[in-house]
């Protein structure tokens, strides 16, 4: 009982941020029909210049700063210099250039950082929290990750439902034709969600790195979990993408406790495997009917 | 006809193969025996990806299977080489029957999705189980050139005779099964789906069936990696391998096997020389080292955005051939097709 509390909890931590990274490709994927594969290795070089930030100033927050807004910056620029020609283009288009951006970025970090596994400072202290003499099996660092993915999936939630952005970017992706009818301008919203994503992408490689250290493919295997959380949720909901990464998140942690860690990918593989036998296109996914 | 040119095609490369590996050096054999890996690999990834229009990027799973199946008949009950080719491509395919059963339902991203995980998974179980797989130090593969040929004779040459046997022979039947009934079958559900269900095609039959040929020639690939590199462990499938499969097969041109043999040549042949170029300007090597890497990223989005027929497509283009029948070029392939986002690109009634 006692070590499945301490999963649960230490699952959570996990959990929310490969919620983090699911959310973020759900709203490319929402915009664009586009799956960023390269998100994960966006994360990694915006927590590289984190840690150069982190090294240059003293200051983990000046480097946290630092990080969301290369986030925002590389999303941006990402989306208008290589993204927008294959945009309309055959879906495997995307595929390649994007699998390209990932790989180009990984030896772009290993050619200015080199390979070198990099410890990342925590926000606060990853000694473990206890309630009374019971230790719960997570630490102040592990509530502020959860914290910080929640506050953000939140704050996207709003600026989705309540500000003229959101309502643009709502309209971009339900319907681009009509939308541009409607004088929205469907490029700048979509260069919006990328930044957007890229932000929330930022935020999961600051917030993971404590825990994996720092290297060109740190965030490959964060990727992968997060693209399943992802497909667990349905690609197009939101809510479905942080409901996924959490019943991923602990649901991992189960199986790398009681089974051992080297099972952990195996098992990510068999979730995805189960869930897409089910239901073809994710449990949150209101859309059954595939276009001819 | 088409049979004879295909197979004589082979036996003029065969030629070639054979005065190449006899005049050059054992490093440049054993270059050989390693591109050809490539093109086996990539010659069945581009028949799934440009024939049957389905996306893999766990092609490098299917080789550690093949590989690893290598290792074992050879350990376990010594079979011979000859034999543990084919076994090991009957492996693969039998595992790429189970993981095209389940790509049959998925599309486009999901379906990537899908096989990048079983790229990452699948060798952790070698690590998961060491008594079987040896684990990360994996398993030693022993080849040694039939005695007829002299004690003197260079192992590297008889691997890439081996390899690049193999590969001739891959070639010449992927090449009549796509123009076969089978290929044009697959280039009908590429094409378009629905069409094909109604004219009586089996799509579901027929996308398992490409996957299992994929497997097959991964697997197979695998086989001939074991041999040349006289061992197999897991740290020689990672995501990167299935990445480098897919880099070869777009940079050669999708759906043109001749494509498969350049996009090998660049992905063997660029990385190695890029970092001798590197190292000798003096640069650090772990900058020499990444220099490729960030290359590869940079020819695989400049190859789509640009030349999206790939090398095989310019070659045609420079010597004023047509399009081959079986080859599609990127912008046709819409099985894969996804609703556009925005459509102000169709004209209304032009669709």
């Amino acid at each position: 009982m006692r070590e499945f509390i301490q999963f649960t909890l230490g699952g959570i931590g996990f959990g929310m941020v490969y919620a983090a990274i699911a959310l973020s490709l759900v709203l490319i994927w929402r915009g664009t029909r586009i799956l960023n594969y390269a998100q994960g290795a966006m994360a990694m070089l915006t927590t590289y210049i984190a840690f150069t930030v982190i090294g240059h100033t003293g200051s983990y927050w000046a480097g946290f700063a630092a990080a969301l807004a290369a986030g925002l910056v590389l999303g941006a620029v990402i989306e208008r210099a290589v993204i927008r020609p294959v945009e309309n283009k055959p879906p495997l288009n995307a595929v390649v250039v994007t699998i390209g951006l990932l790989v180009f970025l990984e030896g772009l970090a290993g050619i200015i950082y080199g390979g070198q596994y990099r410890s990342f400072p925590a926000a606060f202290s990853i000694t473990g929290l206890r309630a009374g003499s019971f230790s719960l099996g997570i630490s102040r660092n592990d509530v502020f990750v959860a914290g910080a993915v929640l506050a953000a999936a939140l704050g996207l939630a709003v600026l989705f439902r309540y500000t003229s952005a959101g309502l643009r970017l709502r309209a971009a992706a339900f319907n681009a034709y009509a939308a541009r009818l409607l004088g929205v301008r469907v490029g700048r919203v979509l260069t919006l969600g990328w930044a957007l994503a890229g932000l929330i992408g930022a935020l999961a490689g600051v917030l993971v790195s404590p825990a994996t250290f720092l290297y060109p493919a740190s965030m490959d295997s964060i990727f992968v979990l997060g693209f399943t959380a992802a497909v667990i949720g349905g690609l197009d909901s939101p809510v479905g993408a942080v409901v996924g990464g959490l019943i991923l998140g602990v649901a991992l942690n189960y199986v790398g406790g009681y089974l051992g860690s080297n099972l952990v990918s195996l098992f990510g593989l068999a979730a995805l495997i189960v869930v897409l036998m089910i239901r073809p296109s994710g449990l949150f996914s209101s859309r059954t009917g595939r276009e001819v | 006809m088409t049979l004879a040119r295909h197979v004589g095609g082979a036996l003029v490369a065969a030629v070639a193969v054979w005065a190449l590996s006899v005049s050059l050096g054992s490093f440049r054999d054993y270059q050989m025996a390693d591109i050809a890996v490539y093109v086996v690999a990539i010659a069945g990834l581009t028949v799934l990806i440009g024939l049957s229009g389905q996306i893999s990027l766990g092609n490098g799973a299917f080789m550690a299977v093949g590989a690893y199946a290598t290792a074992l008949l050879q350990m376990h009950l010594n079979w011979p080489l000859w034999a543990l080719f084919p076994a090991s491509a009957v492996i693969a395919a039998a595992f790429g029957a189970a993981v095209g059963v389940a790509a049959a339902r998925l599309r486009g991203p999901y379906l990537a999705g899908a096989t990048l995980m079983l790229a990452v998974a699948l060798p952790t179980l070698a690590t998961q189980f060491p008594g079987v797989f040896g684990g990360d130090q994996g398993l030693p593969v022993t080849v040694i050139p039939p005695a007829a040929l002299g004690a003197a004779f260079p192992l590297t040459r008889w691997l890439a005779w081996v390899n690049a046997g193999t590969a001739l022979i891959v070639l010449v039947l992927l090449a009549n099964l796509a123009r076969s009934r089978i290929g044009r079958s697959w280039q009908a559900i590429r094409d378009d789906e629905t069409a094909a269900a109604l004219a009586g095609l089996n799509v579901a039959g027929l996308r398992i069936l490409a996957f299992v040929v994929s497997a097959a020639c991964a697997g197979l690939a695998g086989a001939m990696l074991a041999a040349y590199s006289s061992q197999v462990s897991p740290g020689s499938f990672t995501l990167t391998l299935s990445i480098a499969l897919l880099t070869g097969a777009v940079i050669g041109g999708l759906g043109s096997l001749a494509g498969a043999l350049w996009g090998s040549l660049v992905v063997v042949l660029v990385p190695t020389y890029v970092t001798n170029v590197a190292t000798s300007h003096g640069l650090s090597s772990t900058v020499a080292a990444n220099i490729p890497v960030a290359a590869y990223g940079v020819v695989l989005i400049v190859v789509i955005l640009v030349f999206p027929d790939g090398i095989q497509g310019g070659v045609r283009r420079l010597f004023g051939l047509p399009p081959p029948t079986a080859a599609v070029p990127l912008a046709r392939l819409n099985s894969l097709r996804r609703r556009p986002p925005s459509s102000e690109h169709q004209e209304e009634g032009t669709t």
